[in-house]
């Protein structure tokens, strides 16, 4: 069972990666920077429960607050390009904090053993949940109330004035200053969010594989974080949710048998996907 | 109300706009003529601030517009609609006219929180009146990309006025309609001008700017080669020879 438990704890770690590339797409922004919000998310958790002995509470809203505000900070140079551009610089931007974090040294003398961040070797014993007791379940169901969270959020967003902003930006530019939309204050606003749900998902995701490393928040992360709203549609969060469970829990898991196959039935399951449903899994389809 | 003095814009070499004087009074409905390519949808930007001028000043309500960015202009009391439309198409129509509630009256009626991510009950009533006044009523939850080509125009129409605009500029809103939705879009356009909106008319059909505007500013080349009542622009020789009689 625990199995089913891991495997649902990491569906709802990537759910939440991937919602936070959802909204930032939604104002038109391709952003391969999530994976750097998600990896500050995840050395900030880690560090305030293992050095400073936070409670994981606090600890992630410390995270969410700091995607947030690197986010928000990305955010506005993100404003000045577009398209292609701004994948790259978005994508520079993820891998300049992949290669902080690779250089990172903070350790502390904790009983007989040193903790903390540890350059290339990572981040290891971030013991919260073991610790404290919490069994796979537990720790499970505390991921997904984060998910739901996230999840009812976006949703309230999308059926409000805000996130027809959100798409109206998205869509044309041009149209949306037309209308008197503050263009700088929808799309930076939409990234911090994005920042702050990120950094929820890597706090969580520190604590339940309990060792991060560099490695961890490479540009395969970025892309799935923004395969997964595209993968899904942008119709709704659920969309969202719909392609992380196709691609964990079908693609990578339930086609692990295949061994050395799996790989290339991946890419290919993916491709068919997006010519089955080119607006996505929950996408609208344009009446023509 | 809007006051242009010896706004130019040039393109590299070419004068898109040169040394255009321009003034539209509260109340009035102005037409803006001229062959292609002779300034008319530049000056329209120019007022919106999708570039600066190159040099002279825009006035607009006795405030100068020129370090307003776009968004700020369209809030003070200024709306369009576009030559080639520019709908929201994968939001609904009602959708589409929400988001434009972005007028000071709207930001002072409700506050920040509940404007932006508050219900639709407060609006609702107002939504319905512009969908009862462009003839979409009942369409509100369609998407707005799969609109016929004339109910796209009507909606447009109706996203400009959901910004509570003192000032509309229309850019060619007649392109592409047939005689019928001419004759509605005629209609509305005085509907227009009975809610005291002011109105600069943007229009190759030459029929509607007579029938409806109270004056007439000429361009070619960028500048204004004569102004005055629709009859005697009609028969003005030099824009006859511009303008009018090359169409005949």
């Amino acid at each position: 069972m625990d199995f089913y438990f891991g495997l649902a704890q990491l569906i709802g770690v990537h759910t939440l990666l991937g919602l936070s590339a959802y909204i930032v797409l939604l104002t038109g922004q391709v952003s391969l920077a999530q994976a750097g919000f998600f990896a500050i998310g995840a050395y900030c958790a880690g560090m305030l429960t293992v050095l400073a002995g936070w409670p994981i509470v606090p600890a992630l809203g410390a995270s969410a607050l700091a995607g947030a505000v690197t986010a928000c900070a990305v955010g506005f140079p993100a404003l000045r390009v577009k398209g292609l551009m701004l994948v790259i610089a978005t994508l520079a931007f993820g891998e300049g904090v992949r290669l902080f974090f690779f250089n990172f040294d903070y350790q502390i003398a904790k009983g007989d053993i040193k903790v903390g961040p540890l350059g290339g070797e990572g981040f290891r014993q971030i013991r919260y949940f073991p610790e404290h007791g919490w069994s796979t379940l537990e720790v499970m169901l505390f991921v997904w109330a984060f998910v739901a969270a996230s999840m009812a959020l976006l949703w309230w967003f999308d059926r409000s004035r805000y996130g027809a902003a959100l798409r109206a930006v998205g869509e044309d530019e041009l149209a949306a200053q037309s209308v008197g939309l503050n263009l700088t204050a929808v799309k930076v606003s939409a990234m911090t969010v994005g920042g702050a749900i990120a950094g929820i998902g890597g706090g969580l995701y520190a604590h339940y594989t309990t060792h991060i490393e560099h490695s961890s928040f490479n540009i395969l992360v970025a892309t799935f974080a923004i395969a997964y709203p595209i993968v899904g549609g942008l119709r709704n969060v659920f969309g969202t949710l719909a392609a992380v469970v196709f691609v964990q829990a079908f693609l990578v898991e339930g086609l692990r048998d295949l061994g050395d196959w799996r790989n290339l039935l991946f890419g290919a399951l993916i491709v068919l996907a997006m010519n089955l449903r080119p607006q996505g899994f929950l996408g609208r389809r344009r009446r023509a | 109300m809007l006051e242009l003095k010896g706004v130019s814009r040039h393109f590299g070499g070419v004068r898109a706009v040169d040394g255009l004087d321009l003034e539209v009074r509260a109340g009035e409905i102005v037409g803006l003529i001229g062959p292609n390519g002779s300034g008319k949808s530049t000056t329209v930007n120019l007022i919106t601030g999708l570039f600066p001028p190159s040099s002279g000043s825009i006035r607009f309500l006795g405030n100068d517009l020129a370090t307003l960015p776009t968004h700020k202009r369209l809030q003070s009391g200024i709306a369009r609609t576009f030559q080639n439309i520019r709908l929201f198409g994968q939001l609904t129509v009602w959708q589409n006219l929400w988001v434009a509630q972005n007028s000071p009256e709207d930001r002072a009626r409700r506050g920040f929180f509940s404007r932006w991510l508050g219900g639709q009950s407060g609006v609702r009533e107002e939504i319905g009146k512009l969908l009862e006044f462009s003839g979409l009523a009942g369409r509100e939850d369609e998407l707005a990309a799969n609109l016929a080509f004339g109910e796209q125009r009507r909606l447009e129409l109706a996203r400009a006025l959901a910004t509570r605009p003192k000032l509309l500029l229309l850019d060619e809103p007649a392109a592409g309609m047939n005689a019928e939705e001419i004759a509605a879009l005629d209609e509305r356009i005085r509907l227009l001008r009975a809610r005291g909106i002011t109105v600069l008319l943007i229009e190759h059909h030459m029929e509607l700017v007579m029938a409806v505007t109270d004056r007439v500013v000429v361009l070619n080349f960028g500048q204004k080669i004569a102004e005055g009542p629709p009859a005697a622009i009609q028969a003005d020789p030099v824009v006859r020879k511009a303008y009018l009689g090359g169409e005949a």
